[in-house]
């Protein structure tokens, strides 16, 4: 289980996060919503320690990860697939996955047959450099890379911007089922309220910074005036 | 024909000396985004060291490596004390302190080993040889220069293309953050990358002072033609590194054979205005653009 305890970042004399506290089950979905410059990013950054709180505090399996840094995270097993996606264009698709279990300490040959297996299309084009992907492709090569370091914990930052409706649905329900299969946590930021829910258990909403909803899912998705104030659908 | 061919040899040595140059340069500025103005003097640090040990009557080889392990020592110092202290701030405060290095540097070099002109050996013959009626001007210290820059070269390509440290620290040069997030070591990647460089960049400065004479600025015109080369061959690619050093060293050559050799320098910038004109980014200039 991954929480957050009073959480408070700033850029400087601008503050993205107040007081932030949330937890995301072992084994679910936890959806982060909220508009544009809500803070999501600002608190899977904090996360994963590329910034540094103001005060609070980050447990992954009560263990303090506030002050860890951000490059033992994947062996301690929290990946974090950033915004606008983070594949190393310059290198290979078998690459970018072989460094995905390098970093974590933990690189297997099974691995790489594993994500292979979960994303045929990667498997045809691993010699190709991974600049030449799809946007859809490289939305799977992240999440294949991801889980190349066997996370207990994978924080997704808006994997469906820019991704046709179709692929979305695709690659949310492979989530889903990775998710059920595996006993994976998922963090799933989204813009995109409507397709997160669908496949989360649990939803967060932020607003300038702050928590305002905490609920299940299944609720979130059904209220309408929540959906009005701060979902948008 | 004769003079042909060996202003051809002679440009080739002269241009693989340049590209080890440039190669330092390029993994450095690949990585960081920092140019080292303090590669010159770097080398010529380190060619001193190789000097101590031969005068101490140990033989050229020790001397040889001598240096080149120095070298190692010397770029992962400066990476750790000068350049780690202003990470994350803008690039030119590192890039300014390169130059404050070369000024530290030389007054250092003129302290410990004074500023008269001191002769370095050569390992092999400096002279060319006869081929029925032909004067080859290739030496054996020529073939030396160029078959050690090219067995340096097949190691950095071994090392990065071949190894999982290699595949490590492409990741870290190419985008930071993500191979952070991944568990890379991004700090060691970085200490080991300017080690790597201060190590080919100290072997320029022993091919350049091989039979040769060594002061405390002898290196200098070497940044100025490494520092051509790197960006005749786009400042990223080690690959266009060593191309833009053999173009540039060859080009040099028949200027100074053909036309005057005061003309080489001159030369050397009409070289670079031309293919910056006509190529911005350089010969080996990747379409992709990249976040800095
Ligand atoms: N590097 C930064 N420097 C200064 N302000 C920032 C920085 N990153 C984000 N912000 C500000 O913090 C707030 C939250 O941004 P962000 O976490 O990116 O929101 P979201 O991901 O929900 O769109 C915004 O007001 C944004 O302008
Ligand atoms: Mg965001």
């Amino acid at each position: 289980m991954l929480e957050v305890h009073d959480l408070t970042t700033s850029y400087g004399a601008v503050r993205a996060l107040s007081e932030v506290s949330f937890a995301a089950p072992s084994g679910q979905v936890t959806a982060v919503l909220g508009a544009n410059g809500a803070g999501k990013t600002t608190l899977l950054r904090t996360i994963s320690g590329l910034v540094r709180p103001r005060s609070g505090r980050v447990l992954l399996d009560d263990r303090d990860l506030t002050r860890t840094p951000t490059e033992q995270m994947a062996a301690l097993g929290l990946s974090h697939v950033p915004e606008g996606r983070g594949v190393i264009t310059e290198l290979t698709v078998e690459e970018n996955l072989r460094l995905g279990g390098l970093g974590a300490g933990r690189f297997r040959p099974a691995d790489l047959d594993r994500v292979f297996a979960l994303f045929p299309v990667l498997a045809d084009r691993r010699r190709a450099t991974a600049h030449v992907l799809s946007g859809g492709e490289r939305q799977m090569l992240v999440i294949g890379r991801a889980l190349m370091a066997d996370p207990r914990v994978l924080l997704l930052d808006e994997p469906s911007l820019g991704l046709a409706p179709r692929v979305v649905a695709q690659i949310f329900a492979l989530l889903r089922g990775l998710v059920t299969a595996e006993g994976l946590t998922v963090v799933l930021v989204e813009q995109n309220a409507r397709s997160a829910l669908s496949i989360a258990d649990h939803g967060v909403v932020l607003n300038l910074g702050r928590l305002v909803v905490r609920a299940k899912a299944s609720v979130l998705a059904a209220d309408e005036q929540l959906r009005h104030a701060y979902l948008g659908f | 024909m004769q003079q042909l061919l060996n202003t051809l040899l002679t440009g080739l040595t002269l241009g693989m000396v340049y590209a080890a140059f440039a190669l330092a340069l390029v993994l450095i500025w690949r990585s960081t985004r920092i140019i080292n103005f303090a590669q010159a003097p770097m080398a010529m640090i380190t060619t001193y060291v190789a000097l101590t040990v031969i005068d101490a009557d140990y033989s050229y080889w020790v001397g040889f490596t001598a240096a080149l392990l120095s070298g190692l020592v010397l770029g992962a110092a400066i990476e750790r004390l000068v350049i780690r202290p202003v990470e994350g701030k803008p690039h030119i405060n590192a890039v300014i302190l390169t130059l404050g290095l070369f000024i530290v540097i030389h007054a250092v070099a003129a302290l410990l080993f004074g500023s008269r002109y001191r002769s370095f050996p050569a390992p092999f013959g400096v002279r060319g040889f006869q081929v029925g009626e032909v004067n080859v001007a290739l030496t054996g210290f020529g073939i030396f220069t160029i078959g050690s820059v090219v067995v340096v070269m097949l190691l950095l390509v071994a090392l990065f293309r071949g190894t999982d440290l290699g595949l490590m620290m492409r990741a870290a040069a190419f985008n930071q953050e993500v191979a952070r997030l991944l568990g890379v070591r991004v700090g060691r990647m970085f200490t080991l990358g300017w080690a790597l460089a201060a190590l080919v960049g100290s072997l320029s400065g022993l091919l350049i002072a091989g039979g040769s004479l060594v002061h405390p600025s002898y290196m200098d015109s070497a940044v100025v033609f490494g520092f051509v080369a790197a960006v005749l061959g786009g400042l990223d690619s080690p690959v266009g590194a060593v191309v833009g050093g053999l173009v540039l060293g060859v080009s040099l050559s028949f200027v100074s054979g053909y036309v005057g050799s005061e003309l080489v320098a001159l030369a050397a910038l009409g070289i670079l205005m031309v293919v910056l004109l006509l190529r911005p980014g350089g010969l080996f200039s990747h379409a992709t653009p990249r976040r800095v």
